[in-house]
Formats: structure tokens, sequence, C-alpha cells
């Protein structure tokens, strides 16, 4: 038990240094955008912007995590995001707006709004899903490889966006949608939510020492575990004050936090999140260990889906409008934050902490670049560059790991 | 002319981590003989060739070797090196581009060119040169996907042929061939003979060397045994020489106790891709049973296990009787809700995610056993793979190490785990020792012993007959997917066994 106790530690440290370059390399960008635009990159009004940035990016990079990690891929996510974000348009502005009063006569013009906003969430879900499962079902059942299905599905989808606007911009979108995209927690719901956010994280913390009792492994000493949880919830409080400081904690980022961690439970907590890795680190053994392969990839696919439209929901909202240009080359930027943040395309590696630092890393990169009025063509190709370097690093670090 | 040696190998030395392959070899070849090669899997025949294919270089391997008296050493992992001494080696499988031409693979790499462009007309034409030269029938402009694999063996020997090689070694040739494209081959090698080449020549069938070889040279673990004349022995002696050598107490003992009959398996066929690997195949198997399966590489045995084991879905036919009742096995998940489990040929291709933690090896199959629909108990989990690590004595720094940096028997010792975890009631272990030294090894015995004691079935193929007489109550024998004949314990010799694997015409006498 000694043993098995000593043996974490390593491990613990090993991951650590991991996620700690992430963090460093996130930090030095922050600092250097931060002395370059003389502290506004730094001020808690352009944080603010930064985090609402990369949520619709970090919807789709969480699930493009474990699509990559099974050693697949998909291109046809931001074209499914427009194309969702163009349905959720359309059910508001011109479908439910027909239907609602007649089928309810007797609601008032505002529930009437936050009805339409219910269904349209609802169908949006639905429909992602249904997309999802549609490629994962052709990708593990048909045998077509993930790049083509998913790359003809982008030019499809794309051509629904087309098609579904006919080349317009769909408004009005509700209020109540839009609040889910644009809105922020005032003052006092924040500070709640912070405290139930450090209520758990103690919760979590004691939960599992018990076990660790129960089972007869070594745990640390209370005021270790306790400092450890104390630090995190600083981090919570120090992040929710400065959200305050600016207008608050925004919606979406609340929502891209409370998906984050439920996928992430669900990758490591989980059989599903085992069979993911298993099935990409060696399809073969896992197969011949009684696992059916094929139904984890579709499951794979059906919550990339799902995240899709997710993010589809939140760009209508957050662009009060249905645009033929949504989502445009978001496949991108998703699968460069996950890849960024140490996902192997290889398959068999990778974390939804990694593609949302990833993620983080490249918005800011942009946003800095931005705030310092710099030419849009400079960031595409610093973006391009701090891309294949970040991955040239990671490649040569694992290989001198190796040898 | 006729006596001179154009390979002498003087005391070669091959150590592998934990096992010693070839150990003081040394034999001659005449220049213009076919000189045979024989012995059992894992005698070190495929690792003589590959020192003298340049495949391991010089300072990997003691000892010298000389080729027309002059002493090669290939510096580094270099074929071309080999090719231009003149050695050259046709493979089993042949190493081939499928879409291109005859005339293209045999010039792969080398094609005439002409300012730059390649010249078509000389490169045909040379084709079809060697081709007539060495009377091999095949059309030089056809694409090699559409060529049996006898037909693609015959382009390897032309391609070799093409390069002024002066010994030709050919590593079981035979193994994937038709009996007319075995006589086919024979009649090239004579012809070869004829024209100056010199062949080493190594096959399983013994009848094969006493058509067509002058000396044999037989090895036996890392050993030669002895290289004889073909003309003074018999196959009943060179089989003798194979395998014969007094059993050491390598094996545990057992108190074996069979059972009731909990498996039995009835005209089992199994087709895939439109041949047939596995024909009207009967056995059983008895609660605390071990049940050897011995045959040649190729001789259907991992097929049949794998197809117990689900792999090849619907296309077995046949009855299978799990404890009595009629039972369909379609997927590795249904093999093991049965309760049948398989440690699996190829540890890493098949039987392990190498990049990943220990314990997530040993508990993959297993994870039902704690978790529900929405969470793993990661405690108890690291709990119970300790227990099992622990019971196997698996030497790791820890659970959480990741298995790729495990030594071989150690990684085996993961796949066993994970499927003692899973409590089967019948395990199949597919060539479960292979490539693992002897100390692990004995473990391993101990291992499947106990199992057996504990009143689970097992099958267990073997690739050493040692291991197959020492272990098992009764041994079946296949022989090109057919079960070639059963016999107990009391009754199996090695002689037997390999008569009966290699297909000796007096087979009817062993079978019971």
């Amino acid at each position: 038990m000694k043993q098995l106790n000593f043996i974490r530690k390593i491990k613990e440290i090993k991951i650590d240094v991991r996620a700690y370059t992430l963090i460093f390399a996130l930090i030095a960008i922050w600092l250097l955008f931060g002395s370059l635009t003389g502290g506004v990159f730094l001020s808690s009004r352009n944080f603010s912007n930064l985090l609402r940035q990369m949520t619709i990016i970090s919807f789709l990079a969480i699930g493009m995590t474990p699509v990559i990690i099974t050693g697949n891929i998909d291109l046809s996510v931001g074209s499914m995001t427009g194309f969702i974000s163009v349905i959720a348009a359309y059910l508001q502005a011109i479908l439910l707006p027909t239907f609602l009063p007649v089928l309810f006569p007797t609601l008032s013009i505002g529930w009437l709004g936050i009805l339409s906003t219910i269904i349209t969430i609802i169908i949006c879900l639905l429909l992602g899903l249904l997309i999802g499962m549609g490629q994962g079902y052709i990708i593990a059942y048909g045998g077509v490889p993930a790049f083509i299905v998913t790359l003809g599905g982008m030019l499809i989808l794309r051509g629904g966006i087309l098609g579904a606007t006919q080349g317009k911009t769909i408004v009005p979108i509700e209020d109540s949608l839009r609040l889910m995209a644009q809105g922020y927690l005032s003052k006092y719901p924040g500070i709640l939510v912070a405290i139930i956010a450090i209520i758990i994280i103690f919760l979590v913390t004691l939960h599992s020492r018990t076990k660790k009792k129960q089972y007869g492994l070594k745990t640390r000493s209370l005021g270790y575990d306790l400092v450890v949880a104390s630090v995190f919830s600083a981090l919570v409080l120090a992040f929710t004050f400065m959200m305050n400081s600016y207008r608050g904690i925004q919606i979406p980022v609340l929502i891209m936090a409370i998906i984050a961690i439920m996928v992430t439970y669900l990758m490591n907590n989980t059989r599903f999140g085992r069979h993911i890795y298993a099935v990409g680190g060696n399809k073969e053994a896992t197969k011949l260990s009684g696992i059916n392969v094929q139904s984890v990839v579709l499951k794979t696919y059906a919550l990339m889906g799902l995240l899709c439209g997710v993010s589809g929901i939140i760009l209508t909202g957050y662009v009060a409008a249905g645009t033929t240009s949504g989502g445009m080359n978001y496949e991108l930027s998703a699968i460069g934050g996950c890849v960024m943040g140490g996902t192997s395309l290889m398959g068999g590696i990778g974390t939804v902490f990694g593609a949302l630092m990833g993620t983080l890393i490249m918005t800011s990169i942009e946003n800095g670049m931005s705030v310092m009025n710099m030419s849009v063509f400079w960031q595409y190709i610093v973006k391009g560059l701090i891309l294949i370097l970040a991955v040239y690093a990671d490649v040569s670090s694992r290989k001198n790991k190796s040898l | 002319m006729k006596d001179e040696t154009i390979l002498q190998i003087e005391n070669i030395t091959k150590d592998f981590p934990g096992i010693r392959a070839l150990s003081n070899v040394s034999f001659k070849v005449k220049k213009g003989d076919i000189h045979g090669l024989c012995g059992e899997n894992g005698a070190g025949k495929s690792t003589l060739v590959k020192i003298l294919a340049g495949v391991y270089p010089y300072n990997t391997y003691e000892g010298k070797i000389y080729f027309n008296d002059e002493e090669i050493k290939f510096t580094h992992f270099s074929i071309q090196q080999a090719i231009k001494k003149g050695i050259a080696v046709v493979y089993q499988e042949p190493v081939l581009v499928p879409q291109m031409t005859v005339g293209e693979n045999i010039f792969l790499g080398r094609e005439p060119e002409d300012k730059g462009m390649i010249n078509w007309s000389k490169l045909f034409s040379d084709t079809k040169e060697i081709l007539t030269k060495y009377k091999l029938n095949i059309p030089f402009f056809a694409k090699l996907s559409t060529l049996s694999v006898g037909q693609q063996q015959m382009v390897e020997i032309a391609k070799a042929l093409s390069q002024e090689i002066k010994l030709l070694i050919l590593d079981e040739p035979t193994s994937a061939l038709t009996e007319a494209e075995v006589n086919y081959l024979m009649e090239i090698l004579k012809n070869l003979k004829e024209n100056g080449v010199t062949c080493i020549y190594i096959s399983h069938r013994l009848e094969e060397f006493f058509r067509i070889a002058d000396n044999i040279t037989v090895l036996r673990d890392g050993l030669v045994v002895d290289t004889v004349r073909t003309a003074d022995t018999t196959e009943e002696k060179v089989i003798t020489m194979m395998v014969g050598r007094e059993m050491k107490k390598r094996f545990p003992v057992r108190n074996s106790k069979p059972g009731e009959k909990i498996l039995e398996v009835k005209d089992l066929s199994v087709s895939a891709q439109s041949k047939t690997v596995i024909k009207k195949v009967s056995f059983d198997l008895r609660k605390g049973e071990i049940l050897g399966i011995a045959g040649l590489m190729g001789s259907g045995r991992t097929e049949l296990v794998t197809a117990l084991f689900g792999e090849y879905g619907h296309q077995i036919a046949g009855e299978i009787f799990l404890e009595g009742k009629p039972i369909k096995i379609r997927s590795a998940e249904e093999a093991i809700n049965y309760g049948i489990s398989l440690v699996p040929e190829d540890r890493k291709k098949m039987g392990l995610v190498l990049i990943q933690e220990v314990f997530k090896n040993i508990s993959l199959p297993n994870l039902k056993k704690f978790s529900n629909a929405w969470s793993i108990d990661q405690y108890k989990e690291l709990q119970e793979c300790k227990k099992y690590a622990d019971d196997l004595s698996i030497k790791t720094p820890s659970l959480f190490t990741i298995t790729e940096s495990l030594s071989g028997g150690n990684q085996q010792k993961v796949v066993i785990a994970k499927w003692l975890m899973s409590k089967p009631k019948i395990l199949i272990l597919d060539d479960p020792t292979r490539g693992i030294d002897v100390g692990t090894k004995y473990e391993i015995y101990n291992l499947i012993n106990k199992l057996a004691e504990n009143g689970v079935g097992i099958i267990m193929i073997s690739s050493e007959l040692e291991e197959v007489l020492g272990m098992s109550d009764r041994i079946t024998i296949m022989r090109e997917g057919e079960c070639a004949g059963t016999l107990n314990r009391k009754d199996a010799t090695q002689e037997r066994i390999m008569a009966l694997a290699t297909n000796l015409k007096r087979n009817d006498r062993y079978n019971q």
C-alpha cells in the first residue's frame, strides 16, 4: 500500500508537468500582451471578452477531444454549428412565432418568447445529436474513413445553411435566447455560484479521503488536502471578483465550465471514458477485451453532435441572428485547440482540460493581436506558426522521453 | 570446383534479452549445393537468416562469417549490403508492391534509366530474359495482385536472381503454397542449381529436403545438432535430431483430475475471405483439463481458437456446446459473457494497450466488476488490480507505470492478470510463453496448473513441442486447417506429434 501511494505521487507530478507547461505558456502569453498593450489586455473588461470569444469554439474542442482520442476526426463541426444556428434562428424568427400564438392563445408575449426558446433548444440539441449519430454510424459501422465522412458532412451542411437562409440573415431572436449567450450573472448570484463551487470542491476532497481510507490506501495529511482545496477555492473567488468588477460572470462561460466538468468526469470516471482511451490506444486489443468498438466510436460522434447543438444555439444568441457565414472554419480552431492542448492525432492521448487550455491560448493570441490593432493577415500567420511550433515541441519532448 | 565452400559460418552466438537464440553455430555450405536447414519453431533458423541477410549487423552477434573466403561484416542495418555481396533472402510472405507489374517489381529501385527517364523497353526485355533463363513461367507484364502466392514467390526469386546473386536463402517458401506450386518450385530450384546458384533452403516439410537438398543442417535450441548428407539419412533420423533430447524437469508436476465435459466442438469450419481456414474440427474439453494444441505455424491452430472467441463472426459453421448447452459465439463480447477468455498470440498487437497504465490494462475487460452506468469506483479497481498484480508477481515500478516499459514476460503477465480477473470457465492461451525467459515461463506454467486444479478448462497452443508435452493432458494436432489427430499424454512423443504435424505418410500408424 505504501508503494501504491508513492507511485500515485510520481504520477501526479508527471501529469502536473504537462498541465503546468500549458498554464505557464498561457501566463507568459498574457504577460507579453499585457506589457505590449500597456495593461489593456489584462483589464477585466478584456478578460471578459476573451472568455466569451473562446466559449463557442470551446464547446467544439471539448467534443472533439474524445473523437480525436479514438483516432478519428470531425471536420463538419463548423458547418454543423452554423447549420444549427441557422435552424435556431429560423425557428425563433419564422416558424415558432406563427404556430405558438395559435396553439397557446392565452399566453402573454413574454411567456411565448421563453417557450419558443425552450422548444428551440430542445430541437437544436436533438438535431445535433441526430446529425452526429448519422455521421458516426457511417464511420463506425460503414467503415468509411472519418476524414471523408465529415468532409462530406461539412459540405452538405454548408449547403444546408445557404439553402435554409437563401443567402439572407435571419432575425429577430428572442431575448431569452440572447440572454443565454450574452447575459451576465449579477453580483450576488455570481457570488452564490462561487460559494456552491467552493462547497463542491471541499466535499469532493473529503469524499476522496474517506474512499481512500476505506480501501486502505494511504492518504495525505488532512492539512495538505485542505490547503489544496483552499487554493482552488481562492482561484474561483478571484475569478468571480474579477468578473464582478466588470459586469459579472457570463452565462455562456458558466455553461462552458459546467459542460467541461461533465465531459471530464465522463472521460475519467465512466466505462465509456475508459473505452474511448482504450480504442485510441489499441483498437484490436480493445475489441478482444469484449468491448464494442463500433458503438464507442458512434457515441463519441453523438456527443460531438450534441455539443455542436449547444455551440449553434449559443452562436445564434450571441450574434442575435442566423447568418450564412456562421461557424466558418470553427472546425480548424477546435482541432487546433485540442492538438495544442496535447491531444494526439494518433489517438489514445488527450484531456478536456488540455483542449480548453489550447483553445484559450489560441484565443488569447487572437485577442491580444486585435487589441494591438495588428492586421488580420498577421493574426492568421502567427496563429498558424504557433500551432505548428506547439505540436513540434510536444512531439520532440515525447520522442526524448521514449528514447 | 565441386567441393569449394561458398559460405562458412563459424561459432555464431546471438543473444536476445533473456534468451540465447544461437549458440556456437558452425557449418559450411558448398558452392552449387542446395543446403537444407531445419529445426523446430524457435530453434534459431530465422535468427540465422537475419544475420546472413544483414538485418542483425556485425557486433550484435559473436562469431565469423566467411563468404567466398572473405569475412563479411555488415556494419549496420542494411539488406542492400548483403545483396551487393551476393546474398539474397526470399521470405515466406512475398514483400512486393501489389499494384506494380512483375517487371517493375523485379527492378524496383534499380530501373534502367535513359536521360533521367525510365527505359521501359529495356526493363521489360531484361525481365523477359531473366524469366526465360530460369524457366519461370510468369507473364512479365501482369500486376502482382493478380498472381497467386506461388507465382509471387517466383517473382521474388527472379528479383533476387536479377541482381547477380550467388547465394539464395529461401525461408520457408512452401508454407503458403499448394502441392502443385511446391512441385513447380522444386523444379525451379533444381534448375537454379544447374545454373550454379547456391541455395540455403528452410522448410518444415521434411520430404522436400529429400527431394532437392544435398545436405541438411539440423538446429535445435540454437545449437547445431549435425550436418548430414541427405543420401545418408532418413526422415525419421532427422526428426529425432530435431526434437530428440531428454526432457529436463522444466515443467511443474500437477495432479490432473479432469471433471465433467465443459466444452464440446463439433465439425467446426471457418471460411474467411472465401478461403477455408478450418475444416470440420471436433474436440472436447473437461473441467480442470489442459488440452494442448500443437501444429506448425499456419496450420490453423490460431484460427481455431480465435474462432471460439468470435473473431470470424458469422463465417463459422458447426456446433459449440458449453456445459451441454448449444451456444453461438459471434464476437469477443459474447465469448467473454460465456466465460471464455483468450490470451492472444501477439500480446503487443492484440493483448495490450501499450500506451496505457498497467492497472487500466488489467481492468479493461473487467470494468463492470467495479462500476455502475455512471461511475467507476477507481479505489476498488486499484485494490483489485493490485491483488492480481501481486498474485502473479508482476515486476513493475507501480500500477501506474506505462505498460510499454515492462519486459516481455511481465507484459504477458499483465495480459494473463487481465483475463484471470474475469474469472473464466475456459481459458485459451495462444502460445503464452513465446519470447519469454525460462524463469517466467516456469511461473506461467505454475499459474496454468493452479487454474486447472481449480476447475478451469484450459486450451493451450504452443510452438514448443516440449511445452505441449510437459503441460497437456491431451494433445490435438492441427495440420492445414484440419485435426490431424489427438493423443493422450502417455501416448504422445515428440516424434509422433511431429509426424502428425508434418504429414508423414506413415501417420496412420499413430492415429488413434
